[in-house]
């Protein structure tokens, strides 16, 4: 029984512009996201060319955000994000024992009464979001994952298992453009979708659910099975499941995050927390190219 | 003679009157006005209704689209008559708005910090989470002095008891004020002297004030600059964005005029980048920053949250504000009242139920039939829903939508609106009865928010509609807001610093001027080229040759039917498709321009518009009368561009852009002529000289029938002939020094290389032309190689100024992710 494991991350991005460009502001999150069964033991982002300025912020959700500005002409940027964390063994949770799924709704909804912060912190994630619209469909689609008085989480498990056994993955086939309702339509996409979607339908009942940004171990540890999307940044989500708290689902993988994930941020979609965003002046069209690699250098018993 | 005009005014039981009271008799506030267009006849009021609409079109008001050609610019509907407000009343109004917005400010600085009115549970967390416009990125900024709200505006609508109630607040980007403005100077012509004698509040000290407002926060030592942020051209409400520009007398700008360096925002001027201080956006929330907000945003400004963020510049108002925008906060503004301020609401709302609450919910469903509903977050796109509307199956559903996601909905009470009078014209002219609702405005000054002592009306088209809205038709009046002498003035000091009105012209501005001029003086040059030519049909010699010219310049197109030849809108260097340019670039530099300049604007632009719509009838447009009545704007827009027009850098270029193009003009054209293998008629060179307005100046120099010689020494080398070459290329030359001088940048060799190509033009005897042996002929041909050159030495120019002044214009921005 493995109890942590330690990787090395490394996270290549490298854009090639068409042309000169001018003035570039870039917001990464590119960051490990410190939580009880994750630790940062080492990290650096090295930038090439170096920029003007640059800041490194808690963003609202209470992840680093490093924010840039390149003011020289330049033709192509390459971002390096390098970090060693360790992870730890979650405390596992019996599904049965997490509280019905209306209670929860019933007691994150307003009744006039005052709200303790950490469920106001929790309310953030169950409203509709930029990349999240909450449709009446997504609540027909989950449906008999939430009869009357299910536990949230066995709801939330039978959802994950629903979705990964309903859809297909087709790496290529979409983007982060492609609406929700697309990728409901044609049963295909990729773990950003996968995400999107479950987390559509946690809100359509109300409840919490939040996205989560991240990387999977390239290669499966010894005897396992191999993961999908392992080859770049992976995302999957989290569900509130009081008592217990917040629960990640991998529903790509239709598995439970656990020492395979090492997360980097979280809001309520992908906009909150993608990796690199930026707006350049010049230069042309361009795809850039992404290289990831998980690596476990220890593993702890 | 009143009772006759009060004919039509139809009293409703259901409504409160504003003009009588429940005896029928006139409230005392409306009985001067009343009076006066009864005593003056139904005739004197109607003359002043006319004035009215004429004022409206002359001045191009509009609410949609102008500068799109295909697109319906529909005039903005002001009815003559005012609403009036007695002091008392307007004093309990002006205190209601200005603790609403101190409220609100209040409000954003809770959601976008402690949230605690979340909570404490005064506010759902559902309203603030659930908006679009609550900007997450915008979570923990403190904008300057902590200020979130710098300009907010309010619906109000009387019931039917005479209270006010307020229908709607607008904390984002308040519209409107900029046609209360307008609507004010227009009533003020048609009734001016009622507006001294009743003592009516004037609306100039507001706007003076939020000038100030936004030039204050400049720090001492810097010249202060704030800009009015604009989506551009292609709004709605664009007129207004570039008439209040104007008024407040700040450059009217777009995403792309500005680009942030580091924290600090700046313009990009003619003169280089210059710090902007403030922003008054009519740009929403979301759009503004790409790098942060809406990645697809192409109107924004990339770093501008970043800017805010590091407290560099004033947004007014604060990105983020639009999350109150929502009927759903307005049952929960006096709890928050009580916690942000400590005090009570004194404006009360419409009777509003936001369906997340279960109680709420349930009431709702029991009442259906009294209710409206409404979306509660503006990304729910479906117009309000009449619940006595509903069929039984269509209430079923509604009933079913709401229980699957209540906090989606908000129902209202419907409010009989208040009823005033408006002028009714026709065959019998005089009062009729429309419902209303006013929008009132407040700014933040140095003492607190100051509400604007007048306003919006806004009026039903039809007196049982049951929503007033500019989009559904409706029109607009101006509101009356009677003084007392404890009123004024009203006006605060104005900084010495602030008075100076300086030169901050965004380079896109300048560039449109530039265009604005050269496609003025094309669209003139291919009028006068086109009139010419069908003027000498009758002579199938100079007929042939005066074809091929506009053919030559691509005027006209390949047509038997004349008119479809001249004006066909698919030629794409028509001169159908030059005055849509020209519209166009008018529309983009409109803050620039006054109301006669506009005008002749929008006469071209109708006039066009007219002979294009009737190509396709059965009895065409006649094109001498077209192209006629198409003459006298452009030459008006001649005479404008020289002296309705402050002379600072964007009018040098303006200036430079209609000369430049003459000289191309004239240079090819008669170059075109002089390839030719005759010699010029004497038809001919009337011809020349008719397109050139140099007939009468030949007649009186030459007193001869006209010759090519002597019209080429007129047209080519006449340095005091404002059609010749050579003046032109003078003009040019000190045009540019100006320039220079004004830029304070060197001067260099363009101007010498016009005045180098012009030379070989001055030296030949121009009687060696006169000939038709081969001889003449080669000298013709010479000449025209001359003038060939000259024409380009005019395009090189043209592209070294854009190079020179607008090449950071275009900013070429691309969004990217990983």
């Amino acid at each position: 029984m493995t109890d942590a494991v330690r990787y090395r991350v490394r996270h290549e991005t490298a854009y090639a512009y068409g042309g000169n460009v001018m003035h570039s502001r870039q917001l990464l999150h590119l960051t490990p996201r410190i939580a009880p069964w994750q630790t940062c033991l080492a990290h650096a982002i090295d930038l090439d060319p170096l920029p003007a300025s640059r800041r490194d912020e808690s963003d609202a959700f209470g992840n680093t955000v490093t924010r840039l500005e390149f003011d020289r002409p330049h033709e192509r940027l390459e971002v390096v994000a390098t970090m060693e964390v360790e992870l730890k063994a979650r405390p596992g949770i019996d599904p049965a024992t997490t509280e019905p799924w209306e209670r929860v709704r019933d007691d994150l909804s307003y009744t006039g009464k005052s709200l303790a912060p950490r469920k106001l912190d929790v309310a953030r994630y169950r409203m509709q979001s930029p990349y999240v619209r909450v449709k009446h469909v997504f609540e027909r689609y989950a449906q008999d994952c939430f009869p009357a008085g299910q536990p949230i989480l066995v709801g939330a498990d039978a959802l994950m298992r629903k979705l990964h056994a309903d859809f297909t993955y087709a790496p290529g086939e979409t983007g982060i453009a492609t609406p929700l309702m697309r990728i409901f339509e044609t049963r295909r996409g990729v773990c950003q979708d996968y995400a999107h979607l479950m987390i559509a339908c946690l809100r359509s009942f109300g409840l919490a659910a939040r996205y989560v940004s991240g990387y999977l171990r390239t290669a499966p540890a010894a005897g396992a099975e191999a993961l999908v999307g392992a080859d770049a940044s992976h995302a999957w989500l989290a569900v509130y499941c009081p008592p217990f708290g917040w629960v990640e689902l991998d529903p790509t993988n239709g598995i439970r995050a656990g020492l395979d994930h090492v997360a980097l941020a979280w809001g309520r979609d992908f906009g909150d927390v993608s990796p690199l965003r930026g707006v350049i002046v010049g230069g042309g069209a361009h795809q850039p190219s992404v290289r990831v690699t998980v690596e476990p250098i220890a593993s702890l018993s | 003679m009143a009772a006759d005009s009060l004919e039509f005014y139809a009293t409703d039981a259901h409504r409160y009157d504003e003009l009588r009271d429940r005896t029928g008799a006139l409230r005392p506030h409306w009985r001067p006005l009343i009076e006066r267009l009864t005593a003056d006849g139904a005739r004197a009021a109607r003359s002043g209704v006319e004035l009215t609409q004429r004022l409206i079109v002359e001045n191009g008001v509009t609410y949609n689209v102008y500068a799109d050609p295909q697109g319906k610019d529909r005039p903005w509907v002001l009815d003559p008559l005012p609403m009036i407000l007695p002091a008392a009343e307007w004093r309990q109004i002006e205190a209601g708005v200005a603790q609403r917005a101190r409220l609100f400010d209040a409000l954003l600085g809770d959601l976008y910090g402690a949230q605690q009115t979340l909570t404490s549970g005064a506010v759902p967390a559902e309203l603030p989470f659930g908006h679009p416009n609550f900007l997450w990125p915008c979570h923990g900024m403190t904008p300057p002095n902590g200020q979130w709200l710098h300009v907010y505006a309010v619906d109000l609508a009387r019931s039917p008891e005479g209270s006010w109630w307020v229908l709607a607040d607008r904390t984002q980007t308040p519209s409107g004020n900029g046609y209360a403005l307008e609507n004010r100077q227009i009533v003020a012509r048609v009734l001016p002297e009622l507006i001294r004698e009743l003592g009516v509040r004037p609306l100039n000290a507001f706007f003076a004030n939020l000038r100030e407002r936004l030039l204050a926060f400049a720090p001492e030592g810097e010249t202060p600059l704030a800009v009015v942020l604009t989506p551009g051209s292609f709004n709605e409400t664009y007129f207004e964005h570039a008439y209040l520009a104007r008024q407040l007398g700040l450059p009217l700008v777009e995403g792309s005029d500005l680009t942030v360096r580091g924290d600090t925002v700046y313009l990009k001027t003619l003169t280089g980048l210059r710090r902007v201080h403030s922003i008054l956006r009519r740009l929403d929330d979301d759009f503004c920053d790409p790098v942060e907000l809406r990645a697809d945003s192409a109107l924004g400004v990339p770093g501008l949250l970043a800017a805010a963020r590091a407290g560099r510049v004033m947004l007014a108002n604060a990105l983020g504000s639009g999350v109150l925008e929502s009927a759903a906060w307005l049952g929960f503004m006096p709890g928050a009242a009580e916690q942000l301020l400590g005090e009570k609401l004194t404006l009360p709302s419409v009777a509003t139920w936001w369906c997340g609450e279960r109680p709420a919910l349930e009431h709702v469903i029991a009442n259906l039939d009294r209710l409206v509903i409404k979306p509660a977050f503006p990304s729910q796109r479906f117009e309000p829903v009449f619940g006595k509307h509903l069929s039984a199956t269509q209430r079923q559903r509604l009933i079913e939508r709401l229980r699957a996601r209540p906090h989606a909905y908000v129902a209202q009470e419907r409010l009989d609106l208040s009823q005033a009078p408006v002028w009714r014209t026709g065959e019998t002219p005089g009062f009729a009865a429309r419902s209303l609702g006013i929008r009132v405005y407040a700014i933040r000054t140095a003492n607190g928010f100051e509400v604007m002592p007048g306003g919006l009306a806004r009026i039903a088209a039809d007196t049982r509609v049951e929503i007033v809205s500019t989009q559904r038709g409706g029109g607009s009046k101006d509101v009356w807001v009677l003084g007392t002498s404890a009123d004024e003035p009203q006006q605060l000091a104005t900084s010495a610093r602030f008075r100076v009105r300086h030169d901050d012209l965004p380079s896109r501005l300048v560039e449109n001027l530039y265009w604005f001029g050269r496609y003025a003086e094309r669209c003139e040059d291919k009028v006068r080229l086109l009139r010419a030519t069908l003027a000498v049909r009758a002579d199938p010699e100079v007929w042939r040759l005066a074809k091929e010219a506009s053919e030559h310049f691509g005027v006209v197109r390949a047509d038997p039917r004349i008119a479809v030849a001249l004006f066909d809108p698919e030629n794409p260097i028509g001169l159908t498709a030059d005055l849509q340019r020209l519209v166009y670039c008018a529309t983009e530099v409109r803050s620039r321009l006054s109301t006669e300049h506009w005008a002749a604007i929008g006469t071209l632009n109708r006039e066009s518009q007219e002979t294009t719509a009737a190509l396709g009838e059965v009895v065409p447009p006649d094109p001498r009368e077209a192209l006629d009545r198409l003459l006298a704007p452009l030459v008006a827009l001649s005479g404008l561009a020289l002296d309705d027009m402050t002379q600072d850098d964007g009018w040098l270029l303006l200036v430079l852009g209609r000369r430049i193009e003459r000289l191309q003009f004239l240079a090819m054209l008669v170059s075109q002529r002089l390839n030719a293998s005759t010699l010029a008629s004497q038809g001919e060179v009337e011809w020349l000289l008719d397109i050139a307005g140099s007939t009468i100046t030949y007649r009186m120099r030459y007193l001869s029938m006209p010759r090519l010689g002597p019209a080429l020494d007129l047209l080519v080398r006449d340095g005091s002939n404002p059609r010749a070459l050579a003046f032109q290329v003078l003009a040019i030359e000190e045009l540019l020094q100006r320039l220079s001088k004004s830029l304070g940048a060197a001067s260099d060799r363009a101007e010498a290389s016009l005045a180098q190509s012009l030379q070989p033009l001055l030296d030949v005897d121009l009687g060696t032309l006169e000939g038709e042996g081969h001889g003449a002929q080669a000298a013709r041909s010479a000449f025209a190689t001359s003038l060939d050159s000259l024409a380009a030495a005019a395009g090189r120019l043209s592209d070294l100024l854009s190079s020179r002044h607008f090449s950071h214009v275009k900013s070429d921005i691309h969004t990217v992710a990983a």
